[in-house]
């Protein structure tokens, strides 16, 4: 499955086009609690935005602001260029699958998918015909008549899904939407979201915690730390360029080096860690003075392995012996110890079929990475 | 639509409570300071509509004062607490061990005894009572099986004696300290009783250490449960209490019924409000925790 | 590691469950014994029973205690139902906390106060306003549904507060109006909670003697009010009877709602580990 293939039109690139939804210094003050805290953002249509933090971050107030469960404190947010923040939750252009699934209990799949159709005062026919059209999307047909308890986690959520589907809605809002199923219904299942955006169109926005399943599903992501959204981007933009130590390490692992500027030179910068006793490379857009103290952060696939010493111009090299190993059969994970006692994160494709590795425990190794291989934080 | 729903829901138990549960105290409050007439109803209402231009405005401590001067009602107040008391204490020394038994039985068999302790909770309150009187009446089953096995010759009086009133509270209030001791053993993780007696703990001991402080909450709960309606007891003591079991509940309904006097027990009504608030905030207060522990 | 379940727990039970359910058991017992001395058996017979029906006043009391707890239970359970609604659905609104004091209350408060409050307030209503224009049944149900449907309150909040909010919340999400939400929605999905209100508040309107004796007027009396007079005066075997009839049926009624609440637990739990194993 193509990665793009969702997002065709890369809207937020597009000069003239309008944004979609608009949340124009949305705030949520909770008797002296403020769980969002003036928040920015724009979403343009057929996207499927991520919002990603850690629990307690303000994600799932923003959610339940933009489906009118909380009214904002301060700001406004405009759907389809209409003023949104009062109007309640029943006439919003809006829907949401809740994390919990919220399927009423004691309707079954029908009924539960044609409620939303009804309370629109809908013709009985129009309400049959699209119920139907929306179980086929869903593959639920044959379930039609089960009632929930009758339907595995994985069924009850495609329930979920079509129900809000089924209205049509200008913004679709997912809660955490493969929180409750298990890894491997998860895999499938994220596949199967992006699938149904792709033919319905309808724009997504998807709150959760989980960075792996942001950055798969989505086109673009928001990451938000107390109430804030500190960095906003298409997955490989956060991952490849975090703006400060949190994003770079929410995303995956990263090693983090402090560092004190030796010399600047044509984008790259020369960078003196004591802590390692080495000198290290890193290429930066921005002028940073001499002498202040920057930290270079690395992931540790960008870091090659070798047994000779690499003698390439301006690459960061580091001498240490293996620590730790693990093999996660596509690739092994190296934990490597330097002189100066820092444990160093690298980690190689297996892409030869041996039963034996190159690296052993205790193996003397040397680490090298390209100076446009790290990202500068100055926070 | 959805404004009117929301004030619906509001407001129609709110008012109904403000009229029949609220407003009714303070007319007993106001009530008390008047004075009884032998009329219909037989008080001097403390605002009338009468000739006089203002209010008339009819006030008098005599109730009060009368309390404070007549024993009856000390007494009464006194043996009332006393009774409640005592028999919360009796009801804990049987239901513990009882709730401890239950909370250790086999899964299987919790359920079964849970709906056993409720079942005569269900029942009538009144039968209930009702039963210990053939059983401890001058020619009851207890008298008439001891003197038949020659253990009396004369029988005892039984029925309608202080002791009478202590069973029947007992028996009646059971369930009520029953289910939260239960409640809270069953909750109770054996391992730390098991650990305690690992370390060398002897079980009175680890009973002494663990167990209880553990389920003081349950302990607390329970009694209060039963010691609160007890103060307030009207018919075990006057089903089975001698004429001297005087406890305050049946002294105001003798008050009522018998002397018609409706200030003077406006004003006993009054004094057991008073004496009840404080074990009722203490009920509060232990119960709102555990209601957000559940939740 | 499983320890045999010690002696001295099983006498504790015996003794205790035999201390709860003796009493019972000998009531019924001498409903049948044609003796009139309770402890003297004088042989098996109906006429205990037989005298029972044949007494209007039996009668009479007994329906009008029916009538007046079908009435009180249902109103109770409405109001109840309101209540519990107005605690955990509405947010906050003005005077809340005094609201659940007066929940609350009513579950302590001793009968005698509750019964001479009540008769104070229709004394003085009538005397301000001429109603109620006379003291019985009406006035009777007023004062049960007022101190039943505290309980309900109570049963219906708790059921509420473990629902997940996200039913109603996805129901309004859908396009339902808060009205419409409550009766599509949240009825549905706390009606065994109502019922079990419904039956405790039957119960205890049927079983109210303090309130009713206060309350009631000259020509209306309940069954516990008859029963009460009766028994007063000493132990007589028709009440053994009539005792007999009420355990039965509410043991009945208790095994029903017992088995059915047992049922809905089950359902519940098997559907939380449904949402578990996947």
């Amino acid at each position: 499955m193509n990665k793009d293939l969702h997002k065709p039109d890369k809207a937020w690139q597009a000069p003239d086009e309008a944004p979609f939804i608009q949340i124009e210094g949305v705030s949520k003050d909770f008797d002296g609690y403020l769980a969002v805290n003036n928040i920015d953002l724009n979403i343009y249509k057929g996207e499927l935005f991520a919002i990603l933090g850690a629990s307690g971050c303000g994600k799932t107030t923003l959610l339940r602001m933009l489906a009118g469960f909380e009214t904002p404190s301060a700001g406004r947010i405009l759907i389809d260029g209409v003023d949104m923040t009062s109007i309640p939750p029943y006439e919003r252009p809006v829907n949401m699958m809740f994390q919990s699934y919220a399927v009423f209990p004691h309707m079954n799949v029908d009924k539960n998918i044609a409620y939303g159709l009804k309370k629109e005062g809908l013709a009985g026919s129009e309400i049959t015909q699209r119920v139907s059209e929306i179980l086929e999307l869903v593959q639920l047909s044959e379930f039609a008549k089960r009632k929930p308890h009758q339907l595995s986690g994985g069924q009850r959520q495609r329930v979920a899904l079509a129900r809000a589907l089924v209205k049509k809605p200008k913004l679709l809002l997912l809660d955490e939407p493969l929180a409750a199923l298990d890894k491997k219904l998860r895999e499938h299942t994220q596949y199967e979201l992006m699938n149904i955006q792709d033919q319905t169109g309808v724009t997504f926005m998807v709150v959760t915690h989980d960075q792996d399943e942001a950055m798969i599903l989505s086109s673009r992501l928001a990451v938000m730390q107390e109430g804030q959204v500190i960095q906003t981007g298409t997955p490989r933009e956060v991952y490849e360029f975090p703006c400060n130590r949190y994003v770079a390490d929410f995303f995956g692992t990263i090693n983090l080096f402090n560092t004190q500027v030796i010399e600047t030179n044509n984008e790259v910068i020369k960078t003196r860690c004591n802590e390692l006793d080495a000198i290290l490379f890193a290429s930066s857009p921005d002028s940073h003075e001499i002498d202040s103290g920057i930290t270079i952060a690395v992931r540790p696939e960008k870091i090659n392995l070798s047994r000779e010493k690499p003698s390439a111009e301006k690459l960061s090299v580091l001498q240490g012996v293996v620590w730790d190993l693990g093999y996660y059969g596509n690739l092994s994970i190296y934990r490597v110890k330097t002189k100066s006692g820092q444990i160093i994160q690298a980690s190689a494709q297996n892409r030869i079929r041996s039963a034996t590795r190159s690296l052993e425990w205790d193996d003397e190794v040397y680490l090298s990475w390209e100076p446009t291989s790290s990202v500068v934080l100055t926070e | 639509m959805d404004i009117v729903w929301r004030r619906f829901v509001i407001l129609a138990p709110y008012l109904w409570l403000l009229i029949f549960f609220l407003a009714p105290f303070a007319i007993v409050f106001k009530i008390s300071f008047s004075d009884p007439l032998v009329a219909s109803p037989p008080f001097t209402p403390l605002f009338t509509r009468s000739e006089s231009i203002d209010f008339a405005f009819f006030f008098t401590l005599d109730n009060y004062r009368f309390l404070l001067e007549d024993n009856l009602y000390w007494i009464s107040y006194f043996k009332s607490l006393k009774i409640a008391f005592i028999s919360t204490l009796l009801c804990l020394l049987i239901s513990y061990p009882m709730a401890y038994a239950m909370a250790r039985a086999a899964p299987g068999w919790k359920n079964i005894l849970l709906f056993l302790v409720i079942l005569p909770f269900w029942t009538s309150f009144l039968l209930r009572v009702y039963a210990w009187m053939s059983i401890l009446s001058t020619n009851g089953l207890i008298n008439n099986s001891l003197m038949s096995l020659g253990i009396i010759e004369q029988p005892l009086k039984l029925l309608y004696t202080d002791f009478a009133v202590y069973l029947g509270i007992v028996y009646s209030y059971l369930p009520f300290m029953i289910l939260p001791l239960y409640a809270n053993l069953e909750k109770l993780n054996l391992d730390y009783m098991e650990a305690a007696a690992d370390l060398g703990g002897r079980p009175l001991i680890v009973f002494r250490d663990v167990t209880l402080p553990l389920s003081l909450p349950g302990i607390i709960a329970g009694s209060l449960l039963v010691f609160i309606p007890a103060i307030g007891e009207f018919v075990i003591p006057s089903l089975l209490g001698g004429l001297d079991s005087l406890m305050i509940g049946r002294t105001l309904y003798e008050e009522f019924f018998g002397n018609r006097d409706w200030p003077m027990s406006a004003a006993v009504a009054t004094i057991l409000l008073l004496i009840l608030i404080l074990p009722m905030m203490v009920f509060q207060h232990y119960q709102s925790p555990q209601e957000q522990q559940e939740a | 590691m499983k320890k045999a379940y010690p002696g001295f727990l099983i006498s504790v039970l015996c003794f205790g469950y035999a201390f709860l359910y003796v009493p019972i058991v000998l009531l019924i017992v001498n409903s049948f014994n044609d003796s009139r001395i309770v402890s003297v058996w004088g042989g098996f017979s109906f006429r205990w029973y037989a005298n029972l029906f044949e007494n209007q006043q039996i009668i009479d009391a007994a329906l009008l205690s029916l009538r007046i707890a079908f009435i009180s239970a249902t109103f109770a359970t409405l109001m109840g139902t309101l209540a519990g609604l107005a605690l955990t659905r509405m947010g906050r609104f003005k005077g809340r906390v005094l609201f659940t004091g007066m929940i609350a209350a009513p579950l302590a408060m001793p009968e005698v106060i509750t019964g001479l409050s009540l008769l104070l307030l229709f004394v003085s209503l009538q005397d301000f306003i001429g109603w109620p224009a006379n003291r019985g049944a009406m006035t009777i149900t007023i004062g049960h549904i007022t101190f039943s449907m505290a309980y309900v309150a109570v049963i219906v909040q708790s059921r509420l507060s473990s629902m997940d909010q996200s039913l109603e919340e996805a129901a309004m999400d859908l396009g339902g109006r808060p009205f419409r939400v409550t009766l599509d929605i949240t009825l549905p999905l706390i009606a065994p909670a109502m019922l079990s209100g419904w039956l405790l508040a039957f119960t205890l309107s049927l079983d109210d003697l303090v309130i009713a004796s206060f309350v009631s007027g000259p020509g209306s009396s309940t069954l516990p009010m008859w029963i009460f007079s009766k028994i007063r005066l000493g132990v007589t075997p028709d009440i053994n009877a009539l005792a007999s009839i009420i355990i039965l049926i509410v043991s009945i009624g208790v095994g029903v709602a017992g088995w059915l609440i047992l049922k809905q637990e089950k359902q519940r739990r098997t559907e939380s580990q449904l949402k578990l194993s996947e």
